[in-house]
């Protein structure tokens, strides 16, 4: 072992005259595989470069609640020797991000919150895992909103992460902190967690690509549960092509998570060239009405032109229970939540109040005290929607809407290959701007809870920037495990429209 | 004023599983606390359960067994409460899809055949258990048995006595363990009922105000705690009181009752669907796959015993009475022995001796009462001593031939060794002679008696009897 | 719905939180905006209407029953905020 460190040490010095060209800021999965592949760098200096730029610009983006540096370097010094008997794959050595609501061993899982400031899990995800098998290196853990309930970040319990496009601006959330880490060039990829569109919103708001992929295509074994029946795990990467890499190495069966499945598709790279000649995209009227910034709509408006240009059928259609979709993802994630944040009790891990007398004191004095103001606003809503005399008001009947959007969405893909819209209303704001009201927070998920609701996949690539110069965000959502086909749509956009960096944030 | 009894019971009985209903961990009982785990069963964050599908056999073999409707399609659902020993603070169990419903068990109550009814079947998973330490300041939690897969049986309010509660349960555990579905072994706390009792003046259609009597764990212990409500609640209706519904705590030592404190919100479960297990889908076939694969049933044993083995219904029913011993009596009976003469055994001497130890378990297979026979009836041993070896086997599970070896109990059949000991008898207990040739034929059992004490009873009787006769008439 | 301050008081029982007279106030007035803007499902019939409960067409995923080694104990018990004797600890329970 030791020899094969001193072997890689060798050779990167060798290579560090050639480093110096590359812009980690622009690199992608894809060139960096290449790179590492033709020994252009070795997996330790592109690490340790990494490295360097969180230690130079994280305190201005605040992206990251933990660092693994030694485990990374070792991890690296492993993929390099890899490399160096001509195995590995694309994915060894590339340096990523991941959520704090994603579990590693031995590796704080905090998920944001006062609650798990301590919590050291013994397993590690399943999906963290396969990367890790796959030769990635994990460089630290990312910035959310307490157990990923927010769009904005602001309900960390650890810090409040700041947009690279604009650092007075949130950098949208719940996964604010890998998509800043991706967008400031802190990372090659990042993986964030999406319950009703906390991977894409902030894809958007930072102007990077965000997937939120089928139901069950990866496995939730080790991510905290927020709420199970709408949770998944997805990149978050600056091309499509690398979304689609990182979703080969993450998707599958998996044997600890009885609502995985096998899609059965072996490379989500394939085909993604094809362009979308023929394609049918569909745009929901509701889409393009109503509370939707200018800059937001100028931009998709463009972008539905050239997707005309590249030969697509673009045609206004309806979405009508758009509207319903919100009040019943609310119930339905709170109900959730609530049972599954009541293991939180000072019993077994985590914090513990330090004032009881009895249980019931300890219980209720450990859950005031460790949760945050939106974790419990969450936690009371779900409770009543679930206790007796409100199940069938609330969550059922939010149960038989969720029956409707689904049939709805099968509707429309019976005519469409996709649908096409904004992943947001608005641009990012400015932190602080929307803490004081809740109920107007949970209206900027608009566009992205139905997907969840339904289950079915949806991208968010970046297109343009509004007259602030703020990246906005198209979202594309197809139908359940049509993941192909929403790469392919992304990426012909993307080819056309190169995706942009956030302005070099000043040491 | 004379009211009827109104009982149901709802029985919790640990299924025969070797891992837990959620993962991976040994069920075994015992070990030390908290060695038993992993993170799914400490509910650590970000961990998923995944149904054990023996769990679902089972629970749907148990329903069979108990003439019920299994679901073609059922689900799990999860039920919401603080406590330190349900680490998730939330039960996976069944709501309103339970994989059985709608059976029923007949009881023999009194001579006369009666059929208390099963309103469903479900399976949930067990909680851990709290340790009270008494000379600490807190209680301990040990998480070992915290998601055994369980079903729990609720039947139909149809029980008219606490006797007749405890014949329903004494049947509710004799059909699991012919089901091979349990083991129901109450010391372990792998059967427990709770019994809900109410009280209502005869002739009245309406039920009472019912109480709940949690966690019993022995027949007696439900005997006695229905018996002891009856008189509280009489008491108290017949002071003009009203029962409040409430669960209650058995204390069987001290032979009371004692209301739980009442948590306001104690019954606000908010059951919902387990989103992390999809829906249990049984097809007929499948169903019909369990139906056939169901074992021998008790009183398709008896049956069989009485019609086919010529065994007196007595004994055909006391030996059913236990899963082990009726198949302890096949096992004898298939290896070759007499059934008359291994259920004589059975009933005799290896009941008494699983009671003595207070034991369900037999520590060997019926072949080897069968082999004990056989030395019976080749004269190797005596009765006596073939009794002595029994209980030896008992003990220590060593085969009938290896203990007459090694405590050299074999009979003693040398006509020279047998004749010196017949020599000093008669020589020894000269009034018994001179009996016997006056006539007193009886004096020779004496004589008898005498060599077999001497000899520890390791003589061969015959042999002896011929050698003192042979003896005696050279002296006439 | 509004919804009242007391049952503001029996949820947050439920949940075991320990809400302060304000911050009680507070939910009445926050929830009962979100529980009113929830209320636009009722315009909605969904009378017949099946929950949809699992968005996927999924059934029977089991495991066998094979016994896994478990977990060290102190692995089991490292994050555990109060433990003695291999065990958790709580506030001694009365029943
Ligand atoms: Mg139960
Ligand atoms: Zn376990």
């Amino acid at each position: 072992m030791r020899r094969i460190k001193k072997r890689v040490l060798l050779e990167s010095q060798k290579l560090l005259s050639k480093v110096n060209f590359l812009n980690i800021g622009k690199l992608t999965i894809k060139e960096a595989a290449d790179a590492l592949q033709n020994k252009e760098i070795s997996v330790i200096e592109l690490t340790e470069k990494f490295f360097d730029r969180i230690d130079n610009i994280d305190d201005k983006i605040n992206a990251y609640v933990s660092i693994c540096r030694k485990q990374a370097l070792a991890d690296a010094a492993e993929a390099q020797a890899l490399i160096n008997e001509g195995g590995g794959g694309i994915m060894t050595g590339i340096p990523m991000a991941v959520k704090d609501n994603i579990c590693t061993e031995t590796i704080e899982t905090t998920c944001a919150s006062k609650m798990l400031g301590n919590f050291k899990p013994p397993y590690t995800a399943t999906a963290i895992e396969k990367l890790r098998n796959d030769g990635a290196v994990l460089l630290g853990k990312a910035n959310l909103d307490e157990f990923a309930m927010g769009s904005s970040t602001e309900n960390s319990y650890i810090k409040n992460t700041r947009n690279p496009w604009d650092v007075n601006r949130v950098p949208g959330g719940s996964s604010g902190g890998s998509a800043a880490a991706v967008a400031s060039g802190q990372a090659l990829f990042a993986l964030g967690s999406d319950t009703g569109g906390s991977i894409r919103q902030p894809a958007a708001f930072c102007g990077i690509v965000g997937l939120k992929p089928t139901y069950g295509t990866v496995s939730r074994y080790g991510l905290v549960a927020f709420a199970s029946s709408l949770d998944q795990i997805g990149p978050l990467t600056k091309t499509v092509e690398d979304s689609a890499i990182v979703l080969n190495s993450i998707s599958g069966k998996d044997p600890k998570d009885a609502t995985s499945i096998d899609s059965g598709i072996a490379d989500y790279t394939e085909g993604i060239k094809r362009g979308v000649k023929g394609m049918k995209i569909g745009i929901p009227r509701q889409y393009l009405s109503g509370e939707i910034a200018v800059g937001v709509r100028n931009k998709i408006e463009a972008a539905i032109d050239s997707y005309e240009k590249m030969g697509a059928v673009c045609e206004e259609t309806s979405l009508d229970l758009a509207d319903y979709a919100i009040a019943a993802y609310y119930i339905i994630s709170s109900a959730e939540a609530s049972s599954n944040l009541a293991r939180y009790d000072g019993v077994k891990y985590g914090f513990r109040s330090s004032n009881y007398k009895n249980l019931l004191d300890l219980y209720k004095n450990t859950r005031s005290e460790g949760f945050g103001a939106e974790v419990k606003r969450r936690i009371m809503l779900g409770t009543y929607v679930l206790s007796s005399g409100y199940y069938d008001a609330y969550y059922k009947k939010a149960l038989q809407i969720r029956t409707l959007i689904k049939n709805e969405f099968d509707g429309l893909f019976k005519k469409y290959n996709c649908i096409l819209g904004p992943t947001t209303p608005t641009t990012a704001y400015k932190i602080g701007e929307k803490t004081d009201n809740p109920l107007e927070m949970y209206l900027g998920d608009v566009f992205t809870v139905s997907v969840n609701i339904a289950g079915i996949p949806a991208i968010s690539i970046p297109c343009g920037n509004d007259e602030s110069g703020l990246p906005v965000g198209m979202q594309l959502i197809g139908s359940a495990f049509s993941e192909k086909t929403l790469f392919q749509a992304a990426y012909a956009y993307e080819r056309e429209h190169p995706f942009a960096i956030a302005p070099e944030v000043q040491a | 004023m004379n009211y009827e009894v109104v009982i149901g019971l709802e029985i919790h009985v640990e299924l025969a599983t070797k891992s837990k209903i959620f993962c991976g961990c040994t069920t075994k009982f015992g070990g030390e606390i908290n060695t038993h785990c992993c993170p799914i069963c400490t509910s650590m964050p970000g961990t998923l359960p995944v149904m054990n599908e023996r769990v679902v056999e089972f629970a749907a073999k148990a329903g069979l067994a108990m003439n019920c409707e299994i679901a073609n399609f059922s689900k799990m659902d999860r039920k919401n409460y603080f406590y330190p020993d349900l680490p998730k603070a939330y039960q996976i169990s069944q709501f309103d899809l339970p994989i059985c419903k709608g059976g029923y068990v007949d009881i023999e109550i009194e001579g006369k055949t009666k059929r208390i009814g099963i309103t469903r079947i479900h399976m949930e998973e067990d909680a851990g258990k709290l340790l009270h330490d008494q000379w600490e300041k807190g209680s301990l939690v040990d998480y070992n048995r915290c998601g055994v897969p369980l079903i729990e049986i609720v039947s139909e309010p149809d029980m008219r006595s606490p006797e007749e509660a405890r014949a329903y349960a004494e049947k509710v555990r004799l059909i699991l363990q012919y089901t091979g579905v349990s083991d129901c072994k109450m010391q372990e706390g792998s059967l427990r009922a709770d019994v809900n009792l109410s009280l209502r003046p005869i002739g009245q259609k309406k039920f009472g105000t019912r109480t709940e009597m949690k966690n019993l764990n022995s027949f007696r212990a439900i005997l006695r705690a229905a018996e002891s409500e009856i008189q509280r609640q009489s008491r108290v209706l017949d002071e003009g009181g009203v029962i409040t519904q409430e669960t209650r705590r058995w204390d069987d030592d001290e032979g009371k009752s004692y209301a739980m404190r009442n948590k306001e919100e104690a019954h606000d479960y908010r059951y919902f669907p387990e989103p992390d297990l999809v829906p249990i889908e049984l097809t007929d076939e499948t169903i019909n796959k369990y139906r056939e694969s169901l074992p021998e049933l008790s009183h398709e044993r008896v049956k069989r015993y009485i019609h086919k083995l010529g065994i007196p219904e007595y004994d055909a029913s006391l030996i059913t009475a236990s899963v082990k011993t009726a198949d302890f009596f096949d096992d004898t009976v298939n290896s070759g022995a007499d059934p008359k003469t291994a259920s004589n055994w059975i009933m005799g001497n290896l009941m008494r001796l699983m009671k003595e130890v207070n034991t369900e378990d037999i520590p060997f297979g019926g072949e080897m009462l069968h082999e004990l026979i056989g030395l019976i009836e080749k004269g190797a041993i005596s009765n006596n001593i073939a009794k002595t070896v029994f209980a030896e086997m008992f003990r220590t599970g060593k085969t009938p031939l290896e203990i007459v070896k090694e405590k050299g109990l074999e009979v003693v059949s040398d006509a020279g060794e047998l004749g010196q000991i017949v020599d000093k008898i008669i020589s020894a207990n000269s009034k018994s002679v001179e009996d016997y040739l006056g006539g007193k034929q009886k004096a020779i059992g004496f004589l008898m008696g005498q060599v077999m004490k001497e000899t520890k009873g390791k003589a061969n009787p015959p042999m002896v009897n011929k050698l003192l006769r042979d003896k005696l008439e050279l002296l006439k | 719905m509004k919804i009242s301050f007391e049952t503001v008081e029996y949820v947050a029982g439920l949940a075991r939180l320990n809400l302060s007279e304000k911050e009680k106030e507070m939910m009445v007035v926050s929830m009962s905006g979100i529980l009113e803007y929830m209320d636009k499902l009722n315009s909605l019939d969904t009378e017949g209407v099946k929950p949809l409960e699992h968005v996927e067409p999924m059934s029977n995923v089991f495991r066998k029953d094979v016994v896994a080694e478990s977990f060290d104990r102190d692995s089991i018990l490292a994050n555990a905020p109060d433990k003695e004797e291999g065990a958790f600890r709580v506030p001694k329970i009365v029943e």
